[in-house]
């Protein structure tokens, strides 16, 4: 190796051209990060591309360092001001792209270039933190190949046209696409996080809460996301089954509900089922929360699950990925078949400060059986002019005597709430259940799809020798809710998202679809953790791999794809000729029959000249030819239209035939 | 210690560069092949490496799946670019065009023909000769580039080429791919003229009695040359003129053709004094347009000409002597 390029690119100042490919790439960047980050920090970064251009432009001075330190001051400031103390996802994403766009503007050398480039590659990739949705994949693929595009154009002096630039960065990519999969596959996933990771990260993750707030799970309802995904081994059960068991919530604090305290130890309640066990894998979208939603009533729980007392199945730690797991669930079941005293204490607790009117409605059935009571209470529901609506009217301190007595419009969470309070009331132990409720059944990849809108709360009630028997007051209003779904449930006046709403039919097919397809997406790629990729091997090599055994066949598997792409690109074979190039080359094979070739190392135009000696009434001919063939050949592409070329090329044709049969 | 430290670094390298594999040029043509060039990662590597790694690790505490195929794909990208710099090196042909002499000190620019043996385009080859500045130009498919390479030039005489080297980034600059061609040639190089602005010796030769004042006389006919403007008009020679075939003076000499010998004797100083005082009465009587001829060592070593052959063979003397 010998040193000696003393002229390497280091301090080499690139062209207009090149910074116009950075500027495009950097801004497509940028466009991809848009939609989630605060719209100064967009503009701002946009701002400086902009003002960098113009320096290209006009010929302006690049900014003096005070200017940028006063800029980045006044940046830091502002950063600071939309997201305050707490230095999290967005805020580093935003600096990222800020500090970028900075460094841009004193960007000039092949060295800032490099720099920059790899730079924008991260941000890019810092957009899956945000979303990782196939489409956000694809649209992120714009911005990558544009990158590349520009780190091509970088190590040329001068650029290519954008045409072959694409080709070119197209090609590499497609080329990286086998090695890639080989590493997806088998480099050992890890599990994460490394180090903490700031709040803000899961600021978008919705789920059901430990509290109810009166008109809390509507901000839910209105919600289209999907909160899990369901896998039955056998059939679906029918809807009216699926009641997808959440949070208990035993407390009421004024018109607050809440589970019980984690420090008043309560006995684990008992379960016997007798129904036909149903096996299914759930898919649970992140949310934030420790809940694991199971099927009522779980009888095998996955590993990463633990019950409380009242049969809520929670994680060790906050749902903050996308995890899949394998249940059990009986339909049929008697749970609690004893309630302790404590147990009973806290299910009949209210509080009696407020809400007399119902106090002393459910008081006045006290006398009365339990099942008696619970039919009184559905009847009154049933029978009364209650109305099942998202938007419900405001409620006083008294919420439940307004509800009850007043406005009698609400949905699942008022039902349930008021139900409970008037179980209570008349002294039968009864708490909310909070979860979801139904599913939708996706025909194109037969799993249940539950979104955030099938948020549900229903009540349960403590009988003799039944245990804690489901009663869904809000069935006696609304049946189809319990049946078909929130959307048949509804009155038109209340806004369903979209995709909830049963009328746009052709939508929803083409939802229906594209959620297949995010399913698999989900289950393949994005859910390929350390367990799916430990799993999926064994599977494949039939054999239990430890994570060294993953490490070497990842190795080996490695250099073998680096191997094959080696040898499939560098022995490729060579190019066809061009056009140009067989006309030129028939010339040359008709000229060896009269014993002329041309030398090695001699020009096409020198060796016309020595035709011209050998031939001197077609020596004119002879350098014509070359001349074309060295036009079209050579010439700079651009400046010819296709049009023009195939036309001088047809010239070639006969020029070269006119030669040959005027030599004979 | 410093300088032997150096000395050993030195001879280290020299060892090094003995085990490089290089392309010999045989008839002044050599084939870069698949075993003469070499590859490393560029230190523009070390960003992506970093940012590589950076993605990694985002990808292992978020469990960002997608952050992981964006990992292996930069990576495997990184895998591809290499395979391309080195395909964009592979199988040229070099071809050492002979190279104008120059004088020592000068810049001599070597034409070195690259050509393309796979039918297919070449982007920013770069080519340089150790220690100089390098070249860059792409190559059409089954085409040919001159490179002008620079060479320095340090002693009068024959220099025998460095080792020429061609290299490239292209197409990510992640990748800096090498190969060193040897080769036999030399490069003549005349001696420097001196830089005293000494007189032109008019005409002195020992051995002549001739008019020792005369440059370009008036006294005996020798020729025509092309007219050319400041000609006196009484030179012009109006009869070959008239032909049409253009413009001429008559061109009279004194004994110049005679007496306008350099000669070693004349000069003093050691002999590189010497050479290059002659090498400079050489070039300024050349450029002048004078009639000279050189003597060294006492012989007469070229009689008094003032063609353009003449005046390389002059040069070359000098410069080989």
């Amino acid at each position: 190796m010998f040193e000696g390029t003393s002229d390497t690119m280091t301090q080499k100042t690139l062209s207009s051209h090149h910074l116009y490919w950075l500027l495009v790439s950097l801004g497509s960047a940028l466009a991809l990060h848009s939609i989630h980050l605060p719209i100064w920090i967009t503009v701002t970064t946009a701002g400086l591309g902009i003002w960098r251009y113009f320096i290209d432009k006009k010929h302006w001075a690049l900014p003096k360092l005070r200017w940028l330190i006063l800029l980045t001051l006044l940046i830091c400031i502002g950063l600071l001001f939309s997201y305050g103390s707490s230095f999290g996802r967005d805020a580093s994403v935003s600096l990222l792209l800020i500090m970028s766009g900075m460094k841009l503007l004193e960007t000039k050398t092949v060295r800032d270039y490099i720099l920059i480039i790899s730079i924008a590659y991260f941000i890019v990739a810092s957009t899956y933190v945000f979303s990782q949705t196939a489409s956000t994949f694809l649209l992120s693929l714009i911005p990558l190949t544009l990158l590349t595009a520009t780190l091509v154009q970088t190590s040329l002096p001068q650029t290519l046209n954008s045409r072959l630039a694409f080709k070119l960065a197209g090609k590499m990519l497609l080329q990286s696409i086998p090695l890639m999969l080989v590493l997806f596959v088998l480099f050992p996933r890890l599990p994460g996080p490394i180090w903490g990771i700031s709040k803000d990260a899961y600021s978008g993750m919705t789920g059901l809460d430990d509290v109810l707030e009166l008109g809390d799970v509507g901000h839910l309802i209105r919600n289209s996301s999907v909160a899990f995904r369901v896998q039955f081994d056998e059939n679906i059960p029918s809807a009216n089954q699926l009641y997808w068991r959440g949070p208990v919530l035993w407390r009421q604090q004024q018109n607050q509900w809440l589970t019980t305290e984690s420090n008043v130890p309560l006995s684990h309640e008992s379960l016997m089922t007798t129904g036909i066990p149903i096996d299914y894998t759930i898919t649970l979208e992140p949310h934030n929360r420790h809940w694991l939603l199971l099927l009522d009533m779980p009888t095998k729980l996955p590993d990463l699950a633990t019950l409380r007392h009242d049969y809520t199945a929670v994680a060790k730690s906050p749902v903050r990925t996308r995890i899949r797991y394998q249940a059990t669930s009986s339909g049929q079941y008697t749970l609690s078949s004893e309630l302790s005293p404590q147990q009973r204490k806290i299910a009949l607790a209210i509080n009696r400060d407020n809400n007399l009117e119902a106090i002393s409605l459910g008081q006045s059935w006290a006398q009365l059986p339990a099942d008696v009571i619970i039919n009184k209470a559905l009847k009154k529901f049933n029978q009364e002019p209650f109305v099942y609506t998202l938007r419900p009217p405001r409620l006083s301190s008294n919420a439940i005597d307004d509800f009850l007595f007043k406005t009698q419009k609400g949905f699942c969470e008022h039902y349930a709430s008021s139900f409970v309070f008037l179980m209570r009331a008349a002294g039968v132990p009864a708490r909310i259940v909070t979860g979801y409720q139904g599913g939708e059944i996706n025909p194109n990849g037969n799993y249940l799809i539950v979104r955030q809108s099938d948020a549900h709360a229903w009540a349960e009630v403590w009988l003799k020798n039944k245990g804690w028997v489901r009663i869904d007051p809000t069935a006696a209003v609304a049946p189809e809710r319990i049946e078909q779904g929130i959307e048949e449930a509804l009155t038109e006046m209340d806004e369903l998202p979209i995709f909830v709403r049963q009328n746009a039919t052709w939508l929803k097919k083409a939802y229906l679809n594209w959620d297949n397809i995010n399913n698999t997406w989900n289950q393949w790629i994005l859910g390929y953790d350390n367990k799916r990729q430990l799993a999926f091997l064994n599977k494949l090599s039939g054999e239990k791999l430890s994570l060294s055994d993953i490490a070497i066949s990842m190795i080996v598997a490695m250099l073998v794809m680096m191997l094959v792409t080696a040898v499939l690109l560098l022995t490729k074979k060579q190019g066809k000729p061009s056009l140009v190039d067989r006309q030129y080359a028939q010339h040359i094979k008709q000229l060896s029959k009269i014993g002329v070739q041309p030398q090695i190392g001699e020009g096409s135009v020198d060796f016309a000249y020595r035709i011209g000696q050998l031939l001197p009434k077609q020596a004119k001919q002879a350098i014509n030819i070359a001349t074309l063939y060295n036009e079209l050949k050579y010439g700079p592409l651009q400046n010819n239209s296709q049009m023009r070329q195939s036309k001088q090329l047809q010239l070639l044709k006969q020029m070269i035939q006119t030669f040959h049969r005027s030599k004979a | 210690m410093l300088e032997a430290l150096q000395k050993l670094n030195h001879a280290f390298k020299q060892r090094l560069k003995a085990l490089f594999r290089v392309a010999k040029s045989v008839n002044k043509v050599a084939t870069l092949n698949a075993r003469q060039i070499y590859i490393l990662p560029s230190r523009w590597s070390l960003f992506y490496l970093l940012l590589l790694l950076a993605l990694l690790i985002g990808a292992i505490n978020y469990t960002l799946s997608l952050a992981y195929a964006a990992t292996f794909l930069l990576a495997a990208l990184a895998n591809v670019a290499m395979l391309h710099t080195w395909r964009n090196l592979a199988y040229l042909e070099v071809s050492i065009n002979h190279a104008k002499p120059v004088f020592a000190g000068d810049l001599a620019e070597v034409e070195v023909k690259v050509r393309d043996l796979k039918n297919r385009s070449r982007y920013a080859i770069c080519a340089n000769f150790q220690d100089e500045r390098s070249t860059t130009q792409s190559i059409n498919a089954n085409t040919s580039e001159i490179f002008t390479l620079p060479l320095t030039t340090h002693h009068r005489g024959y220099l025998s080429m460095p080792r020429l080297r061609l290299h490239t980034e292209f197409p990510l600059s992640l990748f800096h791919a090498w190969a060193v061609v040897k080769t036999e040639e030399k490069i003549l190089v005349y001696p420097k003229p001196s830089g005293d602005a000494l007189v032109i010796p008019n005409g002195i030769d020992p051995d002549s009695k001739g008019n020792q004042s005369m440059l370009a006389g008036d006294e005996d006919f020798t020729g025509h040359k092309t007219y050319q403007l400041g000609d006196l008009p009484s030179k012009v020679d109006w009869k070959a003129s008239s032909k049409g075939m253009g413009m001429f003076s008559k061109q009279y000499s004194g004994e110049a053709s005679t007496s306008l010998y350099f000669d070693w004797a004349q000069t003093t100083g050691d002999t590189e004094a010497r050479i290059a005082q002659l090498t400079r009465w050489v070039v300024d009587a050349q450029a002048a347009q004078l009639t000279y001829g050189l003597k060294l060592n006492g012989q007469i070593q070229f009689m008094p000409n003032n063609s353009n052959n003449h005046y390389h063979a002059c040069l070359k003397a000098l410069a080989t002597r």
